[in-house]
């Protein structure tokens, strides 16, 4: 045994006590850090615990289907499957990006891209990388089950829309949810909901908008599954059934054919809308899915505007149709007397300039009365008859009778259109109302421009008696706007007769007639597109004649007024809208009668509510020859009979 | 010699407190386990507790002032099998930390560990002043630096620290005057702050070092990295709350959130399934553990042996502290195990012989 140890006993105690305070200081120190975490911050830890081990997978809630008034599917959803990138692992996602690219055929910038832009999201929140999956997809991704835990599929529900376009505008599409909309739904959407974009998809889409529901799937850290929570259930959208009319609709569509367009067909006792085209028409369902920017700009950009509703939002001139306003002024305020009669030379001057009728240089009107003036269109009669009234008088009629304000359709973005006065000038341009322009507005050209439902509105309120109900498209509106204006009874009677001349009386619209019919209307020609567009434009063909063409039936209290528009058809109105009228009432009648006869029962259609949408053959946009005889055959109809899909 | 002690003269009240953190310890790495690929492992730690159960009675009967006679003999080979590991050692993790002995790879760092504690021991009983010169003071630390320089270069930054406080502690208790302390304080100050500031901590540390710095002073910018290891760590804790998830349903360590659970992060995995209250009972024991040596060492018979002991609880108190200051997110990630809790072999083996030194020392508190 060695030495240097011996006897040395000097133990430091002072010091070994000094390292016994400080053991029970550090124990004390690491107690409060503990402390800290278990017991003060132990709600937000246990939080972050359930958000690692919890992963969300939404279960999409099917929007709400949309059926005609007899509960035909005019809008419904077809079974798809979406591909989720799961996030709540980012460096396992970024590392499996290049296998996933291949597999599925998406370029890894565009995968780096969705990434990049839902940064801000929280982790738990998967994206979407391909909302519709092939069935090569679905394949590569069964079979990579194992070593791509990032990839998800889901059954989501896609919209299908009836092809070619059918009622496209009114029923409008849904796309993807955009940033402000999120900011304004407060906290309803989340990033990656489908939302209506226009039409009634957009103004009912709280309704037809479910809940999505969560599937809550427990995973482990390297992100497979090891159990489930249980599922909160998505609850689906509400259908919603219009008052459109499928067999109206189809003859609509099909009689406006490939020109552009629009044709509203309204019931003036309820305001229901029983049609509403409007051509060109994009196909929503090209966008149910996700539209590139490519294609989203092209279809914006088309001079044709296929965007565009005419049907509420083509503000133009309505041409002579607008004679019915100035004729109701005249009789209503016996201002020129109703006996008043003109000679029409085929022109007329006024304050040192010319203003043509329709027929200048081809022949002449001769003496003119109110009757004839509008059986035969004569603008000379109706010139003076405005410059008698003035503009004041006519935009009180205007306005008061329809004009220049919104009909308060249940769609977004209606236009209001215009009725000119002398206050819109000096508040639109700063300027005094010029005599001659009230020539102009009298026979529905100038700065007068409305929309094809307006005309409707007004057409077949007058017809109605001055009653003038807000048009709508959803079947059980609870609450129906009415607007009321007194027209005396002879004011009417002689109007809808002159109307009813027009079709019966070899008016303007005397290769109409149907028989056992009483349909009446007015025609309409217009020569620009607006007040400013002439201006800018010029006597360019692209702008000529807007044919117009409102209709209804019966003369009096009429179940039906149908206002149709065709865009530069170098035809008059009578000749390029009124077939298309006459098509609808007509289609209009045969299927009452069917239904009267008991051949056609409603019921056959409700019974079989859960069937898909099927698909009707592609409607044909073909020009309707103008030669065509009475007989427009309704074409084919879905039924319950048919397979879906 | 082998006259002298008997069973009665263990300190059982050490024992008792050693096997209650042991059971912890096995409790826990079977539940952070069973359901996985790891099952079984332990059994694998009881098997390593045994071992190491022996390996301490048996060392407990060497009287230490043998060992301590052998003190240098033990030093240099503890520099030769360091420089062998590096030379040929195993290499897992990125690290040459091992060498295989029957069948097992041990870490040759654990046993030097142990022998620094006896050289420190034996060096500071031969300084015969009750103040400690400023000449042995840089000579004990020239001597500790051989070896730690050569642990750092495997890399193992853990157990290179874990060399200092067996310094520290001795050169205190050896009378280290406070000036010097002052020196040392401000030393270690720079030297931390050097690690921490970029620049300079470029040419110091290993990359992977240096990003376990940057991930504790930021975990956001590392959400997979030791950053994200923290992290959930902390989730785990505090997740806990009170009174913990109960055993075998700490959703973090379940579902392998917290990083290696069953070793270095096991009091992560406690608290969670136990909660503070199990946190209380494990620190508790570890104060108990600490204080108990403390005592012995208090009542050692000569310098020698004092030494010995407070080596053993300079090395054991600073393995509790770093690695539950990285459980709670307070420390980076330095890969030190927690004494007796943690799943390892060598690292149990070196417990227990320290422990069987501490027992060595107590046994022959009585006897010349």
């Amino acid at each position: 045994m060695s030495y240097w140890f011996r006897n040395d006993n000097r133990l430091p105690q002072g010091r070994l006590t000094i390292v016994s305070y400080f053991i029970v200081g550090m124990v004390g120190v690491l107690l409060l850090g503990f402390w800290k975490l278990q017991v003060i911050d132990s709600e937000k830890y246990s939080s972050m615990a359930e958000r690692n081990r919890v992963r969300y997978i939404p279960i999409i809630a099917p929007r709400g289907r949309m059926l005609d008034r007899d509960g035909v599917p005019l809008v419904d959803n077809r079974p798809s499957f979406s591909v989720l990138l799961l996030r709540d692992d980012p460096a396992l996602a970024e590392k499996s990006l290049p296998i996933i690219a291949e597999g599925m055929g998406i370029s890894i910038d565009d995968l780096r891209d969705q990434l990049n832009n839902a940064k801000n999201l929280p982790k738990f929140q998967p994206i979407v990388i391909k909302p519709e999956a092939s069935n090569a997809d679905v394949a590569f991704i069964e079979s990579h089950r194992s070593d791509l835990p990032v990839l998800e599929m889901i059954s989501v529900s896609r919209r299908r829309y009836l092809p070619g376009g059918f009622m496209a505008h009114a029923g409008g599409y849904v796309g993807e949810v955009s940033e402000k909309e999120i900011e304004n739904s407060g906290g309803k959407l989340r990033p990656g909901d489908f939302v209506g974009k226009s039409g009634l998809e957009r103004e009912y889409n709280d309704v037809l908008m479910g809940t999505d529901g969560l599937q809550r799937v427990i995973v482990n850290s390297v992100g497979q599954e090891k159990g489930h929570l249980p599922t909160q259930e998505a609850v689906p959208g509400k259908q919603i059934q219009l008052t459109i009319d499928y067999d109206l609709q189809q003859v609509a569509e099909q009689s406006l054919g490939a020109r552009p367009g629009a044709a509203v067909a309204l019931d003036p006792h309820t305001g229901e809308v029983l049609a509403m085209v409007s051509h060109p028409a994009p196909d929503p369902n090209d966008f149910a899915v996700r539209i590139s920017g490519e294609d989203w700009k092209k279809l914006n950009e088309d001079p044709q505007k296929p965007l565009l509703n005419r049907a509420i939002q083509g503000q133009l001139a309505p041409g002579s149709v607008f004679k019915i306003i100035t004729a109701t002024a005249m009789l209503e305020d016996h201002n020129p007397p109703e006996s008043f009669t003109t000679y029409c030379p085929g022109y007329a001057t006024f304050y040192g300039r010319q203003f043509k009728c329709w027929v200048f240089g081809k022949s002449s009107h001769g003496a003119v009365d109110l009757h004839k003036a509008i059986l035969q269109s004569c603008d000379v009669f109706f010139y003076n008859v405005g410059q008698r009234l003035g503009i004041d008088r006519l935009a009180y009629y205007g306005t008061k009778l329809g004009l220049g304000h919104r009909t308060g359709i249940d769609l977004p973005s209606e236009e209001a259109g215009n009725m000119p006065s002398a206050e819109w000038v000096e508040r639109v341009f700063h300027r005094k109302w010029y005599a001659g322009e009230t020539i102009s507005v009298s026979t529905g050209q100038g700065a007068v421009t409305t929309t094809p439902l307006q005309l409707a509105r007004t057409i077949g309120g007058i017809a109605m008696g001055g009653i003038f109900k807000q048009p709508h498209m959803l079947k059980d509106a609870q609450k129906v706007g009415e607007e009321r204006f007194e027209i005396s009874e002879p004011t009417v009677q002689k109007i809808t007769d002159a109307m009813y001349g027009v079709v019966n009386e070899g008016g303007t619209g005397a290769g109409l007639k149907l028989a056992g019919i009483e349909f009446s209307g007015k025609s309409g020609t217009a020569q620009v597109i607006g007040y400013a567009t002439r201006e800018r434009f010029g006597k360019q063909k692209k702008f000529e004649d807007n044919a117009w063409f409102v209709g209804y039936a019966p003369r009096r209290n009429p179940e039906i007024v149908v206002a149709v528009l065709v865009q530069e058809s170098g035809k008059h109105g009578g000749e390029a809208a009124g077939p298309v009228v006459r098509d609808v009432i007509k289609a209009y009648y045969d299927k009452k009668a069917k239904r009267t006869e008991g051949q056609y029962t409603a019921e056959e259609k409700h019974d079989n509510p859960g069937r898909a949408l099927r698909p009707v053959a592609a409607i044909q946009h073909q020009r309707v020859s103008k030669s065509d005889g009475q007989e427009s055959v309704l074409p084919p109809r879905p039924t319950s009979t048919a397979e879906p899909r | 010699m082998n006259d002298g002690p008997g069973t009665r003269d263990y300190d059982w009240w050490l024992l008792a407190i050693l096997g209650a953190i042991c059971a912890i310890g096995v409790v826990e790495i079977y539940s952070a386990t069973h359901g996985s690929s790891l099952a079984g492992m332990h059994w694998k730690q009881v098997r390593w507790l045994v071992l190491g159960a022996i390996l301490m009675f048996v060392l407990s009967r060497i009287d230490y002032h043998l060992i301590l006679d052998q003190a240098w003999l033990l030093y240099l080979l503890g520099i030769v099998s360091l420089v062998a590991v590096l030379l040929v050692g195993h290499t897992r993790f990125g690290a040459k930390r091992w060498i295989p002995v029957m069948g097992e790879f041990l870490q040759v760092s654990e046993l030097v560990k142990l022998i620094i504690i006896i050289w420190v021991a034996r060096f500071f009983a031969e300084v015969r002043s009750d103040d400690l010169s400023l000449q042995d003071l840089i000579k004990a630390g020239l001597f500790v630096g051989v070896p730690l320089g050569l642990i750092l270069k495997q890399p193992d930054l853990g157990t290179a620290l874990v060399l200092m406080p067996v310094l520290v502690v001795g050169a205190f208790l050896a009378g280290l005057q406070w000036r010097h302390a002052a020196i040392i304080t401000l030393a270690g100050v720079l030297l931390i702050g050097c690690v921490f500031f970029p620049p300079v901590s470029r040419h110091i540390l290993k990359p992977y070092q240096r990003d376990r710095i940057t991930s504790f002073l930021h975990p956001e910018n590392d959400p997979k990295g030791s950053g994200y290891q923290l992290l959930q760590s902390q989730i785990a804790v505090g997740s806990g709350g009170f009174w913990g998830k109960g055993f075998g349903n700490g959703s973090q360590n379940q579902l392998g959130y917290i990083p290696v659970r069953y070793s270095d992060f096991i009091m992560s995995a406690w608290a969670e399934e136990q909660g503070f209250k199990g946190v209380l009972v494990a620190l508790g024991l570890y104060m108990a553990l600490l204080l108990r040596l403390v005592q012995n060492a208090q009542r050692a018979k000569d310098r020698a042996g004092m030494f010995l002991v407070m080596g053993v609880a300079a090395a054991l108190g600073f393995h509790v502290l770093v690695n539950v200051a990285m459980v709670i997110g307070a420390m980076p990630v330095t890969g030190i195990p927690l004494p007796l809790m943690s799943y390892g072999g060598s690292a149990t083996l070196f417990v227990f012989l320290a422990i069987g030194l501490v027992m060595n020392v107590r046994l022959r508190r009585f006897v010349n």
